[in-house]
């Protein structure tokens, strides 16, 4: 006795368990988005709290270039300051080749080169770089996975309403791939 | 290329398969267990002393396997002090992959080689030697550690840790077997056939020498796969499948593979075949390790 009711019901369950579906599915993706960026945040920070002592290390050995380190200094506020994503990005870029002029600089001066805590925090650094590559590289992943599942048909239509939006990426500005200019 | 991101349907198929060897050698051991049962008159009783005798050693096994097979190569634990720039390697290659730092080891050892091992993403280890530290460039030892670190994403590591395990097992008790073959059973003095118990003898031999042969194909189907996904995996984590495809270069030049700590049972794990080449069809089917041209070829090609 399968009346036209039951057919509703049941095509109404299916389109709900299909809807929990995707709702999970999103949640999953979106934490992993999260997640991932906070793996960015803690290497950003840890790069901001690196940066004093290696400014004061070459300030021993290089009093004079004082231009390198006020663009340094200023970056980093900037850094600390940014807000959004984009933000968090356009500054990042830019410390980053603030620390790539710091270095440059740095070549000139053998001493310092040779200096065991210059060394050190050289190696920390690089290596802190690396890693906002590389958790910045796993944030985009996770990015256009999400994006991509709520742009798809037929979840767009449901993402909207269950208030899943796109998130931004972590993007790398295309002056990052010049080389940095060194003033002295 | 950045499509193919953690492939989800490699790690389902690999747990699958480690329940299903699991299963599968469970039922060797039964089969096993019920020849030295009939040898001893006593079906049942030869049946549960192996089914409790691999289940307590799977259980064991399972536990600490992965400090087991660490130790049988003699991969030391290192700090970050001593190996910096290993480690960032290590963090920041798990930042990219979305899993856990793995824990870092050292092999003293002029070879170019690597493993990984572990239970899952969270108990994990990856161990290098010193002679692939020295003699691998930035891109090289990073694409070297995004292959393993593959391993680790796609439980391949369980499913290789079981197949070390379980082919432990059979070996042990096949030779147990075969032992008591030897030494004359639990004297079954059946009227009813001499013959029945020759025939008996001849099939535990068979399956004795048998077993342990099965335990090898099966390891070995799992790894070649598993390989090319792996090097797959690790161009996908790098951005830069060159690195890996150098790398491999430099370990086939390599005229010393790691002999020394490597054994059967553990040559799976490394990222080429730890031992010297050897040319003939019984090599081939028995090799661990996909040809590292056709390894080098297929990067290449991406």
């Amino acid at each position: 006795m399968i009346s036209v009711a039951w057919i509703i019901v049941i095509v109404v369950v299916i389109l709900l368990l299909i809807i929990i579906g995707l709702y999970n599915a999103l949640i999953r993706l979106k934490n992993q988005v999260q997640n991932s960026w906070a793996q960015i945040d803690v290497q950003l920070k840890r790069r901001n709290d690196l940066i004093p002592n290696l400014v004061e290390t070459v300030k021993g050995y290089a009093k004079h270039e004082k231009g390198v380190f006020t663009e340094v200094t200023k970056a980093r506020t900037a850094m600390m300051q940014a807000g959004s994503i984009g933000e968090k990005a356009d500054a990042s870029n830019m410390l980053s080749d603030t620390l790539k002029s710091l270095f440059a600089v740095a070549e000139n001066y053998p001493d310092l080169k040779a200096n065991e805590n210059f060394l050190q925090l050289q190696e920390e650094l690089s290596g802190t770089e690396n890693k906002i590559a590389y958790s910045r590289q796993h944030y985009n992943d996770m990015v256009m996975k999400f994006n991509t599942k709520i742009q798809l048909f037929p979840n767009n239509i449901f993402a909207g309403m269950l208030n899943f939006t796109e998130t931004e990426f972590f993007k790398v500005a295309e002056k990052e791939k010049e080389n940095p200019k060194v003033k002295f | 290329m950045a499509e193919k991101l953690v492939n989800f349907d490699e790690i389902r198929n690999n747990n699958l398969k480690s329940l299903l060897l699991f299963f599968f050698f469970m039922l060797i051991i039964a089969g096993l267990g019920l020849i030295v049962g009939l040898f001893w008159g006593n079906l049942y009783f030869g049946l549960i002393i192996a089914l409790l005798f691999g289940g307590v050693y799977a259980l064991i096994a399972w536990f600490s396997g992965a400090n087991m097979l660490l130790s049988l190569t003699h991969a030391k634990p290192v700090t970050k002090k001593e190996y910096p720039y290993l480690f960032h390697t290590l963090e920041g290659l798990a930042l990219a992959a979305g899993i856990p730092t793995p824990k870092a080891y050292v092999i003293k050892d002029s070879a170019l080689n690597a493993f990984a091992t572990g239970r899952d993403p969270n108990n994990s280890a990856i161990a290098v030697t010193t002679g692939l530290l020295e003699k691998m460039n930035r891109e090289e030892l990073e694409g070297v550690i995004a292959h393993e670190m593959s391993h680790i994403r796609n439980y391949d590591i369980r499913a290789m840790l079981i197949a070390a395990v379980m082919v432990g097992i059979i070996v042990l008790l096949s030779d147990f077997m075969l032992r008591s073959f030897l030494w004359g059973g639990g004297g079954r003095r059946d009227s009813n056939g001499g013959n029945a118990q020759i025939i008996f003898i001849v099939v535990g031999l068979v399956l004795a020498i048998l077993a342990p042969l099965i335990g090898e194909m099966i390891k070995l189907a799992i790894s070649r796969k598993r390989e090319y996904a792996a090097d797959a995996g690790a161009a996908v984590l790098t951005r830069y499948p060159a690195g890996l495809a150098s790398a491999l270069r430099k370990i086939a030049a390599d005229p010393d593979p790691l002999v020394d700590t490597a054994n059967k049972a553990t040559a799976h794990l490394f990222i080429s075949t730890p031992f010297r080449k050897k040319k003939g069809f019984l090599v081939k089917l028995f090799s661990t390790h996909p040809p590292i041209e056709e390894r080098i070829k297929r990067l290449e090609a991406m």
